[in-house]
């Protein structure tokens, strides 16, 4: 077995802006850390957060990670923090050795962190002390191991990096069934029974909950103590209105929420696992996977996280392509949101059908840029995949100039004055703008609620900087101001496709030569992207092989439904269905 | 009815050709009870991943699945037919699949939709994922794509009418004496567990720890 090797640089020679004022606070508490942030010593980790946030004015904490330096013996949880007004990211770092594990958790201050460090506990190991609720999120209670430790196996294991010598440059495929000892995609630890086979994850989770306890006998009873009329109701893995895999364990009093709990993974596919095993180009069609609606926008992210690392840029013509497939998705995915959260306020499928016509139109547009509707793997590193024609470009205007216009009219017509809809949706799932930005809500959500933060203004990417438009805002946050701002938002899109229709030059689509197995040089680099979901963050640590060290999403449908809780205390079972769909998540992003 | 005429055994006066067909009671019967069943087959409304979108998209106007009779989509087990698979299968979610398949009633059928559902596709090597849903539900048809389009699909439902088409009222298993018997659900152990492989589990599991057993007292 190879180790992993981990080339490290020096660490940054002086601390400048608000590094420096935050080094002058703590003094030694706080280091210099390789490539860019800070470590913050874990004493006063709470109060340097504190510190960040109020002082500095660093309000949003977008990104919660952690990488495994199993070189060095130690674990680093890495955190991006933004100011709501625009600018680079505060980033600042805590390490623990391996067999510690155990860092303060940052929920007092940044209630958002909360899924994302319950996320490196489950994938990672990493004890957040102090955490509410330090729960497996993305596998189940009583699961062998945290998958994502570099000492980790899992059960197929072949080697640590792609290309696998087995396969190429002469090898064959072989199944790894036949390949492994299990002859399954299992692995059971050696100390473990099989005669008490018991699956105790729906138990623990809902002794997690306080609602039960295990009486003596074994049995799951109701804790004396806590004696009420309150009842339990799972909604999900499979219910018509989780759009997927989402399942929610809700306490109800009568028909009141009382607290709702998320539960997830049900569709985890171990992206991040798989990300590490390959090379970076074969990540780029994973990223379509992620959030299967919005494909042409994850590869954008990626794409923009690695080229910061490879200090490349694209050419002009790729960068107007990137934009039009962009804000295309952009439009699609509206479409389908809001199709669909008319389907889960009981307008069953109609409005839908009117949504998933124009998609078709747009991907069909897609299909011919890419080869493919959906899965569309477009984009490469410093450039796109395939140039269009300009018979592409005249269907494109016709539908941002006449198609689009009046569909998004006529949806905007016949839904937003509607009384039913008005009836269900104005007061409904209430998130106020400062709990929003506290739980690190992103994209339409943190808009809907008054917050006008968007990373193509905040943090211009791409050539974003160079269009008119403006950034929607709402500022009810309910769930009739999170449709809103998606009408609102395609027609913002509607303006840039124009402007980038009409400017698009003539020219190369790919800097360069393309490339299948590039080297990124040695470094760390967080690439965000203004997706239509919300901001979707690609954290990739390089050490210079043609494999990246550690690759991290920052998926919003995760984060946002951190404060789904929040959105549905007080409201009656039903809205609940209706708040998440106004959410808008992706199941395959949420567990990725 | 040619192909019924085709099942005639004896030979017919040639006044009467036109007017009777002569064939047994089972394919009779079979005939007309697979011809009114085909045409409506109810899929579950359950979709797991990426390919719930085009399965979505087959029902919406532009493919319509309702040409072929199988829009309805119903949201429980007890009232469909058709377990479309479409999406990658992990291991937390097969005991909630194979619990909705023992709820379906008989006669059903399970369309496995996707590189994913039928052997783990791009993601088969990720440690959550379960290498095709037919390791343990049976799969009448296999849609090949990553997605399949939703023109892929609906060839898949036609594959499916075809099979139906063949099957002998006698010889299928739910009419049967007997009950059919549920497929054990797998449980979330320290890993997923089959049951119905555990004897194996467990003698697997012994050989190891005597292969790890040796190895310390030589390495001693």
């Amino acid at each position: 077995m190879t180790t992993p090797t981990k080339t490290k640089a020096a660490p940054l020679a002086e601390l400048k802006g608000d590094l420096a004022v935050l080094k002058e606070k703590f003094g030694d508490a706080v280091q210099p850390a390789e490539y860019e942030g800070v470590v913050i010593a874990n004493d006063v980790l709470v109060e340097a957060a504190r510190f960040i946030r109020d002082e500095l004015g660093y309000r949003y904490l977008s990104s919660v990670t952690a990488v495994d330096y199993i070189q060095e013996g130690y674990f680093e949880v890495v955190y991006h923090a933004y100011r709501l007004e625009g600018g680079g990211p505060l980033v600042f770092k805590a390490r623990t050795p391996r067999d510690v594990a155990t860092v303060p958790s940052l929920v007092s201050v940044w209630p958002g962190a909360d899924f994302q460090e319950r996320e490196a506990w489950d994938l990672m190991g990493i004890r957040f002390a102090g955490h509410p609720n330090l729960k497996r999120i993305l596998l189940w209670e009583g699961f062998h191991g945290h998958p994502l430790r570099k000492d980790w196996k899992e059960p197929y294991y072949e080697e640590e990096h792609k290309p696998f010598s087995s396969r190429w440059p002469s090898g064959h495929h072989v199944r790894a069934e036949d390949r492994v000892f299990w002859h399954d995609n299992v692995q059971y630890p050696l100390d473990w029974d099989p005669d008490q086979v018991e699956d105790t994850s729906d138990e623990l989770l809902y002794i997690g909950m306080g609602q039960f306890a295990r009486a003596e006998t074994g049995e799951l009873v109701e804790p004396k103590s806590l004696r009420t009329e309150r009842l339990v109701v799972n909604m999900g893995p499979q219910h018509p209105s989780t759009h997927g895999v989402f399942r929610m364990v809700v306490t109800l009093d009568g028909e009141t929420i009382v607290r709702l709990e998320p539960v997830m993974g049900y569709l985890h596919r171990n992206h991040e696992k798989i990300g590490e095993r390959n090379m970076y180009l074969q990540n780029m069609p994973y990223t379509d996977r992620l959030d299967y609606i919005c494909s042409m926008s994850n590869n954008l992210g990626y794409a923009i996280a690695v080229e910061k690392l490879l200090g490349i840029k694209p050419p002009e013509r790729a960068e107007y392509l990137r934009v039009i497939m962009a804000e295309f998705t952009r439009i699609v995915n509206h479409l389908w949101a809001i199709g669909f959260l008319l389907n889960d306020l009981g307008a069953f499928f109609t409005p839908a059908l009117y949504a998933i016509e124009e998609r078709e139109l747009i991907l069909d547009l897609f299909e011919e840029a890419s080869g493919s509707r959906m899965m569309c793997n477009y984009m490469r590193f410093g450039g796109v995949a395939h140039d269009v024609s300009d018979d592409w470009i005249a269907r494109a205007k016709e539908l941002v100039y006449n198609r689009l216009p009046r569909a998004i009219e006529e949806l905007d017509r016949y839904l937003t004055h509607n009384e039913l809809i008005k009836a269900r949706c104005q007061g409904v799932g209430v998130l106020p703008p400062d709990l929003a930005v506290a739980y690190s809500t992103a994209g339409p959500v943190l808009r809907a609620s008054g917050v006008p933060y968007d990373v193509r203004r905040a943090e211009p990417y791409s050539i974003y900087d160079r269009f008119d438009f403006d950034v929607a805002v709402r500022y009810n946050g309910d769930v009739y101001d999170r449709y809103l701002i998606r009408i609102d938002e395609m027609w913002q899109s509607l303006r840039i496709l124009r402007q980038a229709l009409d400017q698009i030059p003539k020219g190369e689509i790919q800097a360069g030569k393309k490339q299948y197995m590039i080297r990124v040089p040695a470094g760390q680099a967080y690439g965000r992207v203004e997706n239509p979901k919300g901001e979707l963050g690609f954290y990739i640590v390089s050490d210079g092989s043609p494999n990246p060290y550690r690759y991290h999403i920052r998926a919003p449908s995760f984060i946002n439904l951190t404060a789904l809780n929040e959105m549905c205390k007080g409201h009656k079972v039903a809205d609940v269905v209706v708040i998440l769909g106004s959410i808008d998540i992706v199941l395959g992003e949420v567990d990725r | 009815m040619d192909e019924l005429r085709d099942l005639n055994t004896m030979p017919v006066p040639s006044e009467l050709s036109n007017n009777v067909f002569v064939t047994t009671i089972d394919r009779f019967v079979s005939y007309i009870y697979n011809w009114g069943r085909k045409r409506s087959v109810w899929p579950m409304m359950f979709g797991l991943a990426c390919c719930a979108i085009e399965m979505i998209c087959a029902a919406a106007s532009r493919f319509d699945i309702a040409r072929f009779g199988s829009e309805l989509m119903r949201p429980s087990p007890r009232q469909a037919d058709l377990m479309i698979v479409s999406g990658t299968v992990t291991k937390k979610m097969v005991p909630q699949i194979v619990r909705l398949y023992n709820q379906m009633p008989e006669p059903k059928y399970v369309i496995s939709m996707g590189a994913c559902a039928t052997g783990g596709g791009p993601f088969k090597e990720g440690y959550n994922v379960v290498s095709g849903i037919d390791k343990f539900i049976p799969v009448d048809v296999y849609v090949p794509g990553c997605p399949p389009r939703p023109e892929a699909l609906l060839q898949g439902l036609l594959k499916l009418y075809e099979k139906i088409e063949r099957q002998s009222v006698r010889a299928v298993p739910w009419y049967q004496r007997g009950e059919s018997e549920a497929i054990p659900v797998p449980i979330l152990g320290p890993d997923l567990i089959d049951p119905r492989r555990l004897p194996e589990i467990r003698a697997r599991l012994a050989e190891l720890r005597a292969r790890q057993g040796a190895s310390t007292e030589t390495s001693s």
